[in-house]
Order: structure tokens, then sequence, then C-alpha cells
């Protein structure tokens, strides 16, 4: 095979992403567009009824945009404690070490484990737990799935935070030592802000995964339509409202869903896409 | 005075180190939290007639519960709809991923690379749900029905970025005096791709091959819009299958076949984490 047609073939493999993910967003523009012509845009970002009775179908994403955002914040803030202090502990106090290894493994095999068992030990363990300590008469909600969330993004945030952590140069934290500083302060004054935007970065790629996160979230939240009033209240995601009703739905309420959907792709890409850009301009630094 | 302070930033420097400690051992627990209560439940329930025979109708289970039996039947539709699938998913995504990660390692300053390198991003972060309903449209639509292809399509576009990913990043971290040598014996590209920079990259393909997989066959959300789920053994590609997934789901909603939830996502777990550890291994093996 000469250089032109070798070329060529891998031209035409690469054609696959562009060909694809037009696809995808083709296919969810058409098939969301009954819903936007029908409520508006706006009107259906902003609406919070979802009542499908015949003859006054009356379909919004606000409850379920709301439970997307307050799930993945609290999951968010739930991560935070943990995910940092591995980092710290993998890339920073025990840096290369085989205990770093083996913690890196262990969050490995957690980043691992699929949504549905996630889910299942959610509602089996988590949720008797908080129907006992009184948080909440029915255990699922918002609070029970954002917990669980919380678990599953660790990996993602930890992993790469540490990737940035360890990068540091040693002569900078040196440099600080000689000073007379401690461990704590050299972590607070020179680790933190060096690695901080990667680490900010990784924080952000972890909420892209939170948003989208689907059977945890279907199993644990309560599955009602309305917009949740506090943490411990039940409610639905965007991505749990597509899980429990796409099978069933028809006509405007599955324009409807695939609407949500599309709202859904367009918040994790440009999450995604931040994310991503900060990464590369964190590792060129 | 100054000892004071001193001691006060010591004993500060200690606390942030036992505290990091200490929330880094508590991360682990979850992990065998979760792997002690699948085990605990599930480990009784894993025997060859759970491996070997199809789902039991609600029915039946009922019937076996209201005796006091253990419920008959297994999960083997969900295993042959799983392999199946992936199967022919992998069959489509592995060439295809190699050949596009090729192009991405061979041209990183083209302008068309950098696009589908961004558009291979935005694929895997895409959350599967969403594949699962775009799936939906492509497929089961003009079909007029759910279906393993639809299925195997789901798969096929979740492994396709992760397959690209691994073989670029692989290829793009081999020596280039490798291809240079290649090229200067008197190899052309392609031949120099083919013999020389595949045969040094397979490790890293071939792990990242495998962490897809261990990815996708624990997907619930697409397949339930694409391959729906069938209580049979069945090998038609044009009519709706099980997964193994989509079974644990199904046992989790129906309150007959609740006892059969645990065996399930043991053998679930088992194959995931160890296509996981395999994976870990190889690639440790093949960094050395």
């Amino acid at each position: 095979m000469n250089d032109k047609l070798y070329n060529i073939l891998l031209f035409v493999a690469a054609l696959i992403m562009p060909v694809v993910c037009g696809g995808v967003v083709y296919a969810l523009v058409t098939d969301a567009y009954e819903a936007f012509e029908h409520f508006g845009f706006f009107k259906f970002l902003t609406s919070s009824e979802w009542s499908y009775t015949e003859g006054s179908e009356q379909y919004g994403a606000l409850p379920f945009i709301t439970g997307t955002l307050m799930t993945t914040l609290l999951a968010l803030i739930f991560c935070i404690p943990f995910s940092l202090p591995v980092a710290l502990f993998v890339g920073e106090y025990f840096k290369g070490t085989r205990i770093a290894a083996i913690l890196s493994t262990v969050t490995d095999l957690l980043a691992g484990i699929p949504s549905i068992i996630y889910g299942l030990w959610g509602f089996y363990t988590l949720r008797p737990l908080i129907m006992a300590l009184n948080i909440s008469p029915q255990g699922s909600g918002i609070l029970t799935a954002s917990l669980v969330l919380a678990i599953m993004i660790v990996p993602y945030a930890a992993s790469l935070s540490a990737e940035f952590i360890k990068m540091v140069p040693n002569d900078l934290k040196e440099g600080a030592y000689s000073l007379g500083a401690t461990r704590a302060e050299v972590i607070r004054k020179v680790v933190f802000p060096v690695a901080g935007s990667g680490i900010f970065s990784s924080y952000i790629l972890a909420i892209g995964r939170a948003l989208g996160e689907t059977m945890t979230v279907t199993m644990l939240i309560g599955n009602t339509n309305n917009i949740p009033d506090s943490i411990t209240s039940t409610g639905n995601s965007m991505a749990s409202i597509i899980a429990n009703q796409f099978g069933e739905a028809d006509d405007l309420r599955l324009s409807s869903l695939i609407a949500i959907g599309l709202i859904l792709f367009m918040i994790t890409a440009f999450i995604n896409m931040i994310g991503k850009i900060m990464i590369k301009r964190a590792r060129i630094a | 005075m100054d000892k004071l302070k001193i001691r006060n930033r010591l004993a500060k420097d200690k606390a942030l180190k036992w505290g990091v400690c200490l929330l880094a051992a508590l991360t682990a627990i979850p992990l065998f939290a979760i792997l002690g209560e699948v085990f605990w439940r599930g480990y009784d329930q894993l025997s060859w007639s759970f491996l070997t025979e199809p789902t039991p109708t609600a029915y039946k289970a009922m019937k076996a519960i209201e005796a006091g039996e253990p419920i008959p039947g297994g999960i083997a539709n969900g295993i042959i709809g799983t392999m199946l699938m992936l199967g022919m998913a992998a069959v489509v995504a592995v060439p295809i991923g190699i050949l596009c990660g090729a192009f991405l390692a061979e041209n990183p300053k083209n302008r068309f690379a950098q696009t589908v390198s961004y558009l291979t991003d935005l694929l895997q972060g895409t959350p599967s749900v969403i594949i699962g309903i775009v799936v939906y449209i492509w497929v089961v639509v003009p079909m007029k029905g759910y279906s393993a292809i639809a299925g195997s399509v789901a798969l096929f576009v979740m492994m396709l970025p992760l397959i690209i990913r691994s073989t670029e990043e692989t290829l793009k971290i081999l020596p280039a005096s490798l291809k240079e040598a290649g090229l200067a014996l008197g190899g052309n590209r392609a031949r120099v791709m083919l013999k020389v920079q595949l045969p040094a990259a397979f490790g890293g393909i071939f792990t990242g091959i495998l962490l897809a997989i261990s990815r996708v066959i624990g997907e619930t959300a697409p397949l339930m819009f694409t391959a729906l789920g069938c209580s049979f053994i069945r090998f038609a590609v044009d009519k709706p299958i099980s997964a193994v997934p989509l079974l644990i789901w199904e046992f989790f909603n129906d309150p007959n076949l609740q006892e059969l939830i645990w065996g399930a996502s043991l053998f679930l777990l088992l194959f995931v984490l160890t296509l996981n550890l395999t994976a870990k291994y190889l690639a440790k093996r093949w960094n050395q």
C-alpha cells in the first residue's frame, strides 16, 4: 500500500467522528423540534408543568434542570473533602510509594463499578440508613442520590488532581522548605497555587460526569416531577426523567424528553469543553 | 512566644497530614462496602444453573417463593445478549478506532485531526442515556422495533472514543526513532505502521480495548431504549435481546424476582473488576 492510499484510508476512518457526532446532534435537534415549536424554547426551559393528561399536555424542563443542578452541586460539595485528600495522599505525601499505588488502584476500581450497582447499594444500604437517621421519611431523594453520586465522581476528580499535584516542580517545594516552611505550608503556599488551575479543571470534568449520570440517580432520587424544595425532598434529574419515561412516551412527550436530552447534551458538552481547555492550559503552564 | 508559634505551626502540619491520611482511607470504604454487600448477598446464588438457564417468569418465581424454594433459572439470556452485542460492537469499533487513532497520531498538527480529536472528547463526555436516545432515533425507529443491532450500535458509539484515545496516546509515546528506523529501512508509512508501530503499541491498545469493554459492559440506560430485554435465550440480531445490566434493572423493578438481583450483580461486578485489574496489570507490564 503506498503512502497516498494509506493517508486516504486513515482519513476515511477519521471521518467516522464527524459523522457520528453530526448524527447525534442532527437526531436530537430534529426530534426535539416538535416540543420546542409547541411550547417555545424559553417557555420549555422555564415551565415547571409536567402533565400528560390527554388534551392538555404540558411539558417543561425546569424541575429536571433544577434536580440535575442540585444533585450535581451537592455531589461536588460532598466529593471535595475526600477527593482532595486522596489527591494529596497519592500526589504529595506518599508520591511514588506502594501505598499510594494501592490507593489509586482502589479509586480506579471505584470508577469501574457500573452505575446500576451503585444504585443498588444506595437503595439497599444507604436509603435505609437515611430513613433510620430520620433525615427523610422516604429515604430516597436529592440528598441520597447526591451522596452516591459523590462517591462515583471521587475517582475522576482525585486521579486527575493527583496528576497535577505530582507535576509541581520539586525545586519550588525545596525552596520553601529551605526557608523553614512546614509541609502543610508548602502545600498551601506552593502546591495549591501551582497546581490550582489543574485541580480546578479536574473538578469541572467531575461535574461533567455527574450531570449525565443516569441509573444511580434514577434509582435514588424518588422520581417526582416537581421542583425539589429542599435537599431531602424527592425530584427527578434530566437523565432520570428520560430513563423513567422514555420507554412509555410517544408524540409530544417523547419529543419533550428528547428536548431535555438535547439540553443535557449541550450542558455537558459545554462543561466538558471548558474543562478540557483549562486542562490543556494547566498542562502547558 | 516564638516557641509557641513554631509549636502551633508544627501542630497544624501534623493535623493536615493525619487529616489527609484519615480522609483518604475513608474513601476506600465505599469500595469494600459495595464489594462486601454484593458478595455477601450474591455468592450463594451463583451456580452453574444460574449461568446457563434463562430468567424465570414472574409467575414461576412467585410459585417458588410461595413453596419456600430458591427461584429457578438464571441469567443466561442476559449473558448471551451482552456477549453478542459486545462482540458485534467490538468487531466494528476496534478496527475503526485503531485507524482513527492512528490518523490522530500521524497528523497531530492537522486542522481536521484537531477537530476529530475535539469531537472524540465530546462523544466520550456525552452521557450514555443520550447515546441511548440517539440510537433509538437512528436504529429503533427505522427498523420499527427494538433489536440487538440497536443495542450494539449504542455500545459501539460508547466504545469508539475510548479506543481512539488509547490508540492515539499509545502511538504517540512510542519513540520517534522506531518509526524513523522503519522508514530508513525502506518501508513505506503503511508498512511501518503495520509491522513496526502497531506491534510495538499492541500492549497499550489491547489494554485500551479491555478498559473500553469494561466501561460499556455495565451500561444500562442506553440498552433500555435499544435492546429492551427479552426473557429467553435468543441469537437473532433483529429482535429485542437481554443483557446482564438490563436483567438487574428488571429484577430491581419486579418484586417477585428481587432475589436474583445479587447473583446477577455479583457476576457483572466480578467480570468488570477482573477486566479492569487485568488491563491495569497488562499496562504496568507493558510499561516496563
